[in-house]
């Protein structure tokens, strides 16, 4: 073996974790503007198909990812009609996004399903890509693995250092209060919408071309839920999204290393699948277990409507 | 005036005579009820390539009709319900959950012949089919212990139950056959279907020093990931070729065409029966995947030559001494595994690298 073990779990974790860091960070932008959109797991999926059909008729994985972001910003510009413009029940209407999203997928992508992308090699950083044990693991990643750190410290930076940010966030504790200042609280509502959106169909991107190159129907295989769950156990921090989702695919890898290792460990199948989600939680809940910063944190105004003219 | 009124007769005799063999000759429906979406590889695209060769060899004497992706539960028996009342004279269920739907939805309609695959319990109405996988499994196996180099093959498997257990422990005895320093790792994805984590099951296995990998699981991430990694792969349910080029070695594949059309043609001559079939190599429900070019002449010969003694019923996978992980005798020497015991297993045999999870 050329590679250490180490090297070999993180470098699998990482990968594990970024769909899950790029939707999450989306819908977490989404749920602090104060608009609730459980569709992640449809956008994703539409978005994992987009990028997969454009990436194989163009030979451009770029421009499946950009296709896959276009086609899951229009998913959630159908979430953000029905429940900013109409004022629909935004749980319901996000629940049928999700529905939606992946039959529509499947229903696109039927005749993609005899199709095999060439996988993409990765990018290497020059010289971090070197250092021992954690340069393989860490700098020899796909390109979108860096661009889901970027946009951790983006997201970061936005939410609480600019202030368009500030502004995002006061609509999400108190549209009305915005609304009064002058802010135009649907249009900031549908701009973050729109950003989560897009960012869920990257993330069903990096599923379909980058991290199984291939297309079917329920590829996505509840990664949306999982992603929609870490926000909340996050307590809506961009970094703690980060913790959770290296934790919950580290989990999940390290169970596997134990499985295929021959050490003789009779554990119960169903606990170790269980394992990420458990440990995900409990550790979540525990970094972030003090109710006044849980309540500081999250949007006060999350999956209310707001009717501008009231 | 006569004569008119005899032509007359004869003319209407004619065309009540033709409307009568009409009705004889009218189409038999038959419908399929599929677990998973068809796709392009894996256990309902092997079912759907059976009712289309059934459909071209009776062409003319059958209509079929299928519904694919039914979730086991409510939504079956509505499904299986709705294909009897709709005249299908023959409903094949195709997974093992529709068991108790079939059952419930059978003395409703008498008239109708269900076929129920992978269960065990028959009815009036109701029969059983299923094939012996694990004869696939084993000559993979042989192929995996002559070609590997590290002596690890990896396992990707889904649930730890009888017919999955069967597969891994005929592949393991296939391996150690030929090759007995050989040993198998699996790891337990708990999903029948999750590509992405059935492709870092793989990676982990490889990573781990495993150069033969093969699944029980229903999508081709394993064997994509191991064409990715140039380590060699066996699929499953499908040949998946096309995804490993390079690397996929054999596979073992189900052919259920000639069994729809010799049930159909049973029943079209009222000898159906409602038994439990459960068909191997033999009765051409099991093949393997055509062997790459990678695979030695020599090995292809032996592997050719044991298909032959299973096909004849000289050999069996799991003939004795067969022993368990723990060292315990499943089978004494110079016996095979009744099919029962087979159907029952849930242990894993010797040469199996891992500890297989209490349930």
């Amino acid at each position: 073996m050329d590679q250490s073990l180490f090297t070999s779990i993180l470098f699998a974790t990482v990968v594990a974790g970024t769909p899950l860091i790029i939707t999450a960070l989306g819908e977490l932008v989404t749920e602090k503007s104060g608009v609730l959109n459980l569709g992640p797991e449809g956008m994703m999926s539409v978005g994992a198909i987009a990028a997969f059909a454009v990436t194989h008729h163009t030979g451009n994985p770029w421009l499946g990812i950009l296709a896959g972001m276009v086609a899951g910003m229009l998913m959630s510009l159908l979430f953000a009609f029905m429940a900013l413009t109409l004022m629909a029940n935004q749980v319901a209407s996000g629940l049928a996004l999700s529905i939606f999203g992946v039959g529509l997928s499947a229903f696109i992508g039927k005749p993609y399903e005899s199709v095999a992308l060439p996988s993409i090699v990765p990018m290497h950083i020059p010289l971090l890509a070197d250092i021992p044990y954690i340069g393989p693991a860490l700098f020899q990643q796909q390109a979108l693995v860096y661009f889901s750190w970027i946009l951790i410290g983006a997201v970061a930076w936005f939410l609480y250092k600019s202030k368009a940010g500030l502004i995002l966030r006061a609509v999400g504790e108190s549209p009305v209060s915005a609304h009064e200042i002058g802010h135009p609280v649907i249009l900031i509502r549908y701009l973050a919408t729109l950003f989560g959106g897009a960012m869920a169909g990257v993330g069903g991107a990096f599923l379909s071309v980058f991290y199984t190159p291939m297309w079917v129907e329920g590829m996505v295989a509840g990664r949306g839920w999982i992603s929609l769950a870490l926000v909340v156990f996050a307590t809506w921090r961009p970094l703690r999204v980060m913790i959770g989702a290296y934790l919950f695919g580290g989990a999940m890898i390290t169970q596997m290393f134990v499985q295929g290792s021959g050490l003789k460990l009779s554990i119960p199948a169903q606990f170790l699948s269980s394992l990420p989600y458990l440990a995900t939680i409990v550790v979540l809940v525990l970094i972030s277990r003090n109710l006044k910063t849980i309540r500081l944190n999250s949007p006060a105004s999350l999956g209310q409507p707001f009717l501008p003219d009231a | 005036m006569n004569t008119r009124k005899s032509v007359a007769t004869i003319l209407g005799g004619a065309v009540l005579l033709a409307a009568t063999s009409l009705l004889a000759q009218a189409p038999t429906k038959v419908g399929f009820v599929y677990v998973s979406p068809i796709g392009d590889a894996g256990w309902t695209y092997q079912h759907d390539l059976g009712r289309k060769q059934m459909e071209a060899a009776l062409s003319g004497k059958v209509t079929t009709q299928f519904v694919e992706n039914v979730p086991e539960g409510a939504d079956a028996e509505r499904v299986i319900r709705e294909m009897a009342q709709s005249g299908c004279k023959v409903v094949f269920t195709t997974s093992f959950g529709y068991m108790n739907p079939t059952l419930k939805v059978a003395p409703t309609y008498p008239n109708t012949v269900f076929m129920h695959a992978t269960g065990y319990k028959t009815a009036a109405n109701v029969g059983q089919y299923n094939a012996r996988f694990y004869e696939g499994r084993y000559l993979n196996g042989v192929i995996a212990g002559k070609m590997t180099k590290s002596n690890i093959a990896g396992y990707v498997a889904a649930f730890p139950i009888p017919e999955v257990l069967q597969g891994i422990n005929a592949f393991t005895q296939g391996m150690k056959s030929v090759n007995p320093k050989a040993e198998v790792r699996v790891i337990w994805v708990n999903s029948w279907f999750d590509p992405g984590k059935e492709r870092e099951a793989a990676l982990t296995l490889i990573s781990q020093g495993a150069d033969m990998v093969t699944h029980h699981t229903d999508s081709t991430a394993v064997v994509q990931a191991a064409e990715e990694k140039g380590v060699y792969s066996f699929s499953y349910h499908s040949d998946m070729s096309k995804y490993g080029p390079k690397t996929q070695l054999s596979g073992t594949t189900h052919i259920w065409g000639e069994f729809y059309i010799k049930t159909i043609k049973d029943v079209m001559a009222g000898n159906w029966k409602p038994t439990s079939v459960w068909g191997g190599i033999k009765d051409g429900m099991i093949k393997i995947a055509p062997m790459n070019a990678a695979v030695p002449k020599d090995v292809k010969a032996l592997v050719t030559k044991l298909e032959g003694e299973i096909r004849s019923g000289k050999r069996h996978p799991f003939v004795g001494p067969v022993l368990d992980q723990d060292g315990k005798t499943r089978v004494p020497a110079g016996q095979v595994m009744k099919d029962e015991e087979l159907n029952k297993m849930d242990y894993y045999v010797q040469g199996v690298d891992s500890k297989l999870p209490k349930s």
